[in-house]
């Protein structure tokens, strides 16, 4: 594994530990990372792991870059095994009609019929790369092959929150009302983000994510549920 | 209605603001609070708060309040910037306490040096820790009041609504704004995404703050700078200071509010002494960069660190004969209804 140190100004650290955007790179920046959080060097505030790469952000008044480079070089192993149980996400999704308003563009767009669409996107288990763009915005691979297409030419204003979006290889949903470019193909009732919750992002990177089809009232039911403060998965999610 | 400070109105964009949430940018959660630091900092000794205090940040134009309170001690950070009160003609400059009464309206009136400034009340304001800072990330709707910016009507509600008469504080030498020095850089991360040519004019040429600017971050108008290869990168984790430059060559400084991931390169990163005087200017401003080692900017950060250690102990008690502007205790005493200098 090729390892480049990146300066990040004078308050952070880039770590970067491959090109490509793949599930091997991804286990190796959330084992640095957790190694680094046990480790805990002096100075260090916090770490933000993406697709290929760790930042550090320390402060310059507690320990400088050349002492942070050294106590993580110290950090790399040769384990490659895979981190022991990650969590398991069951996640609802309604992909009819309202909920739903790219599904028929992207079907199109695939040559698929909007049933295969929600299929191929419902029939895989996705990996939680990173955490980012918004407070608890999961970026999920892969995408199955016959789904990846480029982002929108035109993207929306505003993207209503719980929306499920593919773009390129990847799928995503939208915790807040925002700007975005991907195709909604789906919306979830869960809530990704709460700020009273501990930790505030349902999700981490690291997590296995499994999308399965509800329908319009089973949509309803479980949103009355979540904004009730109610655990929508009935202590059965997640599961080892 | 709690009493406090009750918003006339609200100013172009203010915020409350602390040094910001830590520790959630893992799940996306930008750090946001004060652009200026070290103003936030200066502003919440002077009212004897701990410095970390939540506090108004005020961008652009400023707030005009009434206080509805029966006394609070207020303080205004930020060069040129100065509390004018309705009542009199003379303003209270900033770096200066005032202690002010139940009926009094005041405006936070920014110079022409500082696009932002503070405004700390002494006990603090009394609102929310959201994840640990009371900072205002409007975006996702955390923290200060109701997630947003102040409106018109808003009551500011304060964690002491009876401040007690003592001496004011003034700092005797406020820090310079920096509006013509030179912002520092360290290259990187991706700057070997980026020509020649393209690292050279970031060094020489002179950039102009276009008038997209805010909280997450300041449109720069120059020379186009060109990437070597494509400009769409794998998105990747990003630091506040961080210069990203998009398909358009036209770069972005990346401020408080700053999405925690992104895709564009980056071909620099401003040097954590250096933020506070970038958000201190406002749209149409010149901006220059000049290059620094990562060590030489560690080195900045701590002598930044300790001018502002100084400065916090620097803080003297205004003299009581003579140069007394204690204004509450001179309204409570009508022993004057109209102008009062504060020309030390």
């Amino acid at each position: 594994m090729k390892v480049r140190f990146l300066s990040v100004g004078d308050t952070g650290l880039a770590v970067e530990l491959g090109d490509a955007v793949d599930r091997e790179t991804s286990r190796a920046v959330l084992r640095l990372d957790r190694a680094l959080r046990a480790a805990r060097p002096v100075g260090v505030v916090e770490t933000v792991p993406t697709f290929r790469s760790l930042l550090v952000h320390y402060d310059p008044l507690a320990t400088s870059r050349g002492e942070l480079e050294t106590a993580i070089a110290g950090l790399f192993t040769d384990d490659r095994s895979p981190p022991p149980n990650p969590r398991l996400w069951r996640i609802p999704v309604c992909y009819e009609g309202e909920f739903a308003p790219d599904l028929d563009a992207v079907a199109r767009l695939t040559g698929l019929a909007p049933g295969e669409v929600v299929a191929a996107h419902s029939g895989v288990c996705y990996h939680v790369y990173m955490l980012g763009f918004l407070p608890g915005f999961p970026y999920l691979g892969d995408l199955p092959q016959a789904l990846a297409l480029p982002r929108r030419a035109d993207p929306r204003l505003r993207v209503p929150a719980g929306s499920v979006a593919i773009a390129t290889t990847l799928s995503a949903i939208y915790p807040f009302e925002s700007p975005g470019g991907w195709h909604l193909i789906g919306t979830t009732p869960l809530r990704l983000f709460d700020p009273a919750r501990n930790p505030p992002a349902l999700l981490a990177a690291g997590d296995a994510v499994i999308f399965e089809p509800i329908d319009a009232s089973a949509f309803a039911a479980i949103r009355t549920r979540v904004a009730a403060g109610a655990d929508p998965f009935g202590g059965g999610n997640p599961s080892p | 209605m709690k009493p406090g400070l009750s918003v006339i109105s609200p100013g172009l964009h203010t915020t409350v603001q602390d040094l910001g949430r830590l520790g959630y940018q893992a799940l996306g959660v930008p750090v946001s609070g004060a652009l200026d630091t070290p103003s936030l900092r200066l502003a919440n000794a002077l009212v004897g708060n701990p410095v970390n205090t939540a506090a108004l940040e005020i961008l652009f134009t400023g707030p005009r309040f009434e206080v509805t309170a029966p006394a609070v001690r207020v303080a205004v950070a930020g060069a040129g910037a100065s509390l004018v009160l309705a009542r009199a003609g003379q303003p209270v400059p900033a770096w200066l306490s005032v202690r002010l009464v139940c009926g009094e309206v005041f405006e936070v009136r920014l110079g022409r040096e500082a696009v932002c400034a503070y405004l700390a009340v002494e006990g603090g304001l009394d609102v929310p820790q959201v994840l640990g800072s009371a900072s205002t990330y409007v975006r996702a709707g955390l923290g200060g009041l109701y997630g947003r910016a102040l409106r018109a009507g808003d009551a500011v509600p304060l964690v002491i609504e009876r401040a007690p008469e003592r001496r004011e504080r003034r700092l005797p030498s406020p820090p310079p704004a920096g509006a013509r020095q030179p912002i520092r850089i360290v290259f990187g991360p991706q700057h070997d995404g980026f020509a020649e040519p393209a690292l050279r004019a970031l060094v020489t040429a002179e950039f102009r703050i276009s008038a997209n600017a805010d909280r997450m971050g300041m449109r720069l108008e120059g020379p186009r700078l060109q990437h070597r290869a494509g400009w769409d990168i794998v998105s990747d984790a990003i630091a506040t200071g961080a210069i990203q430059v998009p398909g358009s060559g036209q770069p972005i400084l990346l401020l408080a509010d700053h999405q925690t991931t992104g895709g564009y390169p980056k071909i620099a990163t401003v040097i954590s002494a250096d933020l506070p005087i970038v958000a201190r200017r406002r749209p149409g401003d010149a901006i220059c960069f000049a290059a620094v080692t990562v060590e030489e900017a560690e080195a900045l950060a701590r002598e930044a660190e300790h001018r502002l250690a100084a400065a916090l102990a620097s803080l003297e008690s205004v003299p009581a004969a003579g140069g007394d502007i204690d204004l509450a205790s001179l309204y409570d005493r009508n022993l004057i209804s109209g102008v009062v200098a504060a020309d030390h």
